[in-house]
């Protein structure tokens, strides 16, 4: 094909490069700009290079909070894709049952965020509780406010109970789309349950599932909300997420210069994994398709 | 390896059957035989593979049995039937590599690894796969994906039956033929029941010694094809068999004779009075003149395909054909058809009517 070199087709992005600069280089840039100066008030800002950088790099409280913000991650995937899956495997395929069970799983989707915070805070109290109440009743020592296994246990049930169901009506999306015959073929071929999933239905789920993958990664890197309002980030230091800790410092605290710096690295850490996971994803793809 | 059976086999996609109309397959009774090979030959949409998939237990059938052997399979799945089953478009296993992919029905049943390779081995030759074996399924064309599911078919020596869904569909012509003789080697090397399902006649005819034409849900005739060709059972097998098919026309006919309108046709066989009758003879025992006796038509065209001549005609606005062979010269001004009398059939709803033979 023959392509016509007209230099004027660039003033047609000038309206989205505009959007974007002022929606979200601008204000990056204003972060990058904090990060690199600091004051001691009156609007009087002082050049402090990448020594926040380095403070944040250094600094043992951030480190901590990375490390609990992974271990968030780790855990809460390791539940809820596996779990998704077994949801959407054990779906209605087709029926009443069928629409009335996606609509349900649909539901803790469309709940926000602060509001499934609430729910949990209150149902997991130990006095006015449902399931706080019946598991002190049961002799087990529950109290999110005070011990940090059960803050995790609650801040973790909670993202299962929220989230769990995208991966399921991805994974199910998924399983709907591999034909009839492939099923047959396998009954012909005397194929186990086992060798099904693994050789039909988990190949044919995989773009979708690491779409998933990908999506709970990001937002439950990113998650704030939620364990604010459950734990407020306690006991101690225990469920202090890098959102969390993030917030502290930089509204609580004020402390400007540091959490610009800290926001930053915070950013590139979740682009790098990004960056990652597609890159994992891409080679995939291309390395069944040799 | 085993007869099948099917004992007042019907099914019915509804759940309360009203009328034949409501039946995708109409109550049968019949035997296939141990280690023969069967065609089953129809039009799209005639039952074909619904009868194939009761056979391999995807389906279970609405009315009557199915039998392997002795052994009454109907609630059978198809798992616990051990059927190899190949399909029309092909299913393979994309992230296995067309090794495992042949290995593996021998796997899931539980052969050791030596018999498991020797087998795929020798597969793989048969379908011209070996220098594929290594590398993955997906990504291969459709040909050769649909090889793999022939060959996956094949792998298993111990099947009770060996069903084929249209499988060389999406096969391109010359490698066809050559799939088409593996079939027929397999098929005499090792003896399984093979039921093969097409809709092409050619394919039918060279493939298996019995053919099964199936019309609207019901078996109209099984034989071999000379027999098909000679004596179709139903009008529908003299037209869906032969290329030009059968030419039908409308009679009534008394003892020897078929009454056409004004004309005469000499019958072999002797009949009951009947009236609103049809007669059916293949354009291959019809000849032509010019005047004289036989059944006055008006010639079309003629059509020369090679080896013969068609000479399309009508009578009373009826297509009549005739085949002629290539040499035989056709008179310029043919006008009238004469009919073989042994080649001629009489049939009465469509089903032929046994006449008594001469005597």
């Amino acid at each position: 094909m023959n392509k016509t070199v007209n230099q004027r087709a660039w003033f047609m992005v000038l309206p989205v490069l505009l959007l974007v600069a002022f929606s979200a280089v601008l204000p990056l840039m204003t972060v990058v700009n904090y990060s690199m100066q600091d004051t001691f008030g009156n609007n009087v800002f002082f050049w402090a290079g990448l020594e926040w950088f380095e403070d944040a790099l250094r600094s043992e409280r951030l480190q901590n909070a990375f490390g609990r913000q992974l271990m968030f991650s780790g855990i809460i995937l390791a539940i809820e894709v596996p779990l998704g899956v077994f949801v959407a495997l054990n779906m209605p395929k087709k029926g009443v049952w069928s629409s009335l069970v996606l609509v349900l799983m649909a539901l803790p989707l469309l709940i926000p965020w602060n509001v499934v915070g609430t729910i949990w805070q209150i149902f997991g109290r130990v006095d006015i509780g449902l399931l706080g109440h019946a598991v002190a009743a049961m002799g087990i020592d529950y109290n999110y406010t005070q011990d940090v296994t059960s803050a995790w246990v609650t801040i973790i049930v909670m993202d299962v109970w929220h989230w769990t169901s995208l991966v399921a009506l991805l994974a199910y999306a998924g399983l709907r789309s591999i034909p009839e015959a492939y099923y047959q073929a396998a009954k012909i071929d005397q194929a186990s349950r086992w060798a099904v999933f693994r050789f039909i239905e988990l190949p044919k789920m995989m773009g979708v599932l690491l779409i998933a993958i990908l999506l709970r990664f990001m937002d439950s890197f990113m998650i704030y909300t939620e364990p604010f309002v459950v734990t407020g980030g306690g006991p101690g230091n225990a469920t202090t997420l890098l959102s969390i800790d993030l917030v502290k410092m930089a509204t609580g605290q004020f402390d400007l210069g540091p959490a610009a710096a800290f926001s930053l690295i915070y950013f590139l850490v979740i682009l790098l994994m990004s960056w990652v996971f597609y890159t994992v994803m891409t080679n995939l793809d291309k390395r069944d398709a040799k | 390896m085993a007869k099948i059976t099917l004992d007042a086999l019907a099914h019915s996609y509804s759940k309360k059957p009203s009328g034949p109309g409501d039946y995708a397959l109409k109550p049968m009774q019949h035997e296939w035989a141990d280690g023969s090979a069967y065609a089953l030959l129809g039009p799209s949409g005639c039952g074909k593979s619904t009868l194939l998939n009761i056979i391999s237990g995807l389906l279970r059938p609405s009315e009557g049995r199915v039998l392997f052997g002795e052994t009454d399979v109907t609630d059978l799945p198809t798992a616990q039937r051990n059927i190899a089953q190949v399909f029309q478009f092909p299913v393979v296993y994309d992230t296995m590599t067309v090794y495992d992919n042949l290995a593996f029905p021998l796997r899931n049943a539980g052969r050791d690894a030596g018999y498991v390779d020797a087998r795929v081995k020798a597969i793989a030759d048969m379908i011209g796969l070996t220098h594929r074996l290594p590398r993955k399924a997906r990504g291969l064309g459709a040909d050769e994906k649909q090889k793999i599911s022939l060959g996956r078919g094949m792998v298993r020596e111990d099947v009770n039956a060996i069903l084929f869904d249209e499988p060389l569909t999406v096969i391109d012509p010359h490698m066809k033929w050559e799939l088409r003789t593996q079939l027929k080697t397999l098929h005499r090397d090792f003896g399984h029941t093979m039921i093969y399902v097409t809709h092409d006649q050619t394919e039918a005819q060279t493939l298996t010694e019995q053919v099964v034409v199936m019309h609207d849900g019901e078996v109209v005739q099984m034989g071999p094809p000379v027999e098909l060709f000679e004596r179709p059972a139903h009008t529908f097998v003299g037209y869906f068999i032969g290329s030009p098919g059968m030419n039908v026309l409308p009679a009534r006919v008394a003892g020897h004779v078929a009454h056409l309108g004004g004309v005469e046709i000499a019958l072999s066989r002797r009949y009951a009075p009947a009236e609103g009758v049809e007669i059916g003879v293949r354009p291959e025992f019809v000849t032509l003149s010019e005047g004289g006796a036989g059944l006055p038509v008006k010639v079309l065209r003629v059509e020369d395909v090679g080896r013969h001549k068609i000479v399309r005609a009508e009578h009373e606005g009826r297509p009549v054909n005739a085949v002629v062979s290539e040499d035989a010269p056709i008179p310029a001004m043919a006008d009238r058809m004469s009919f073989a009398p042994e080649a001629v059939n009489v049939y009465a709803g469509g089903w032929i009517v046994d006449g008594e033979s001469a005597s």
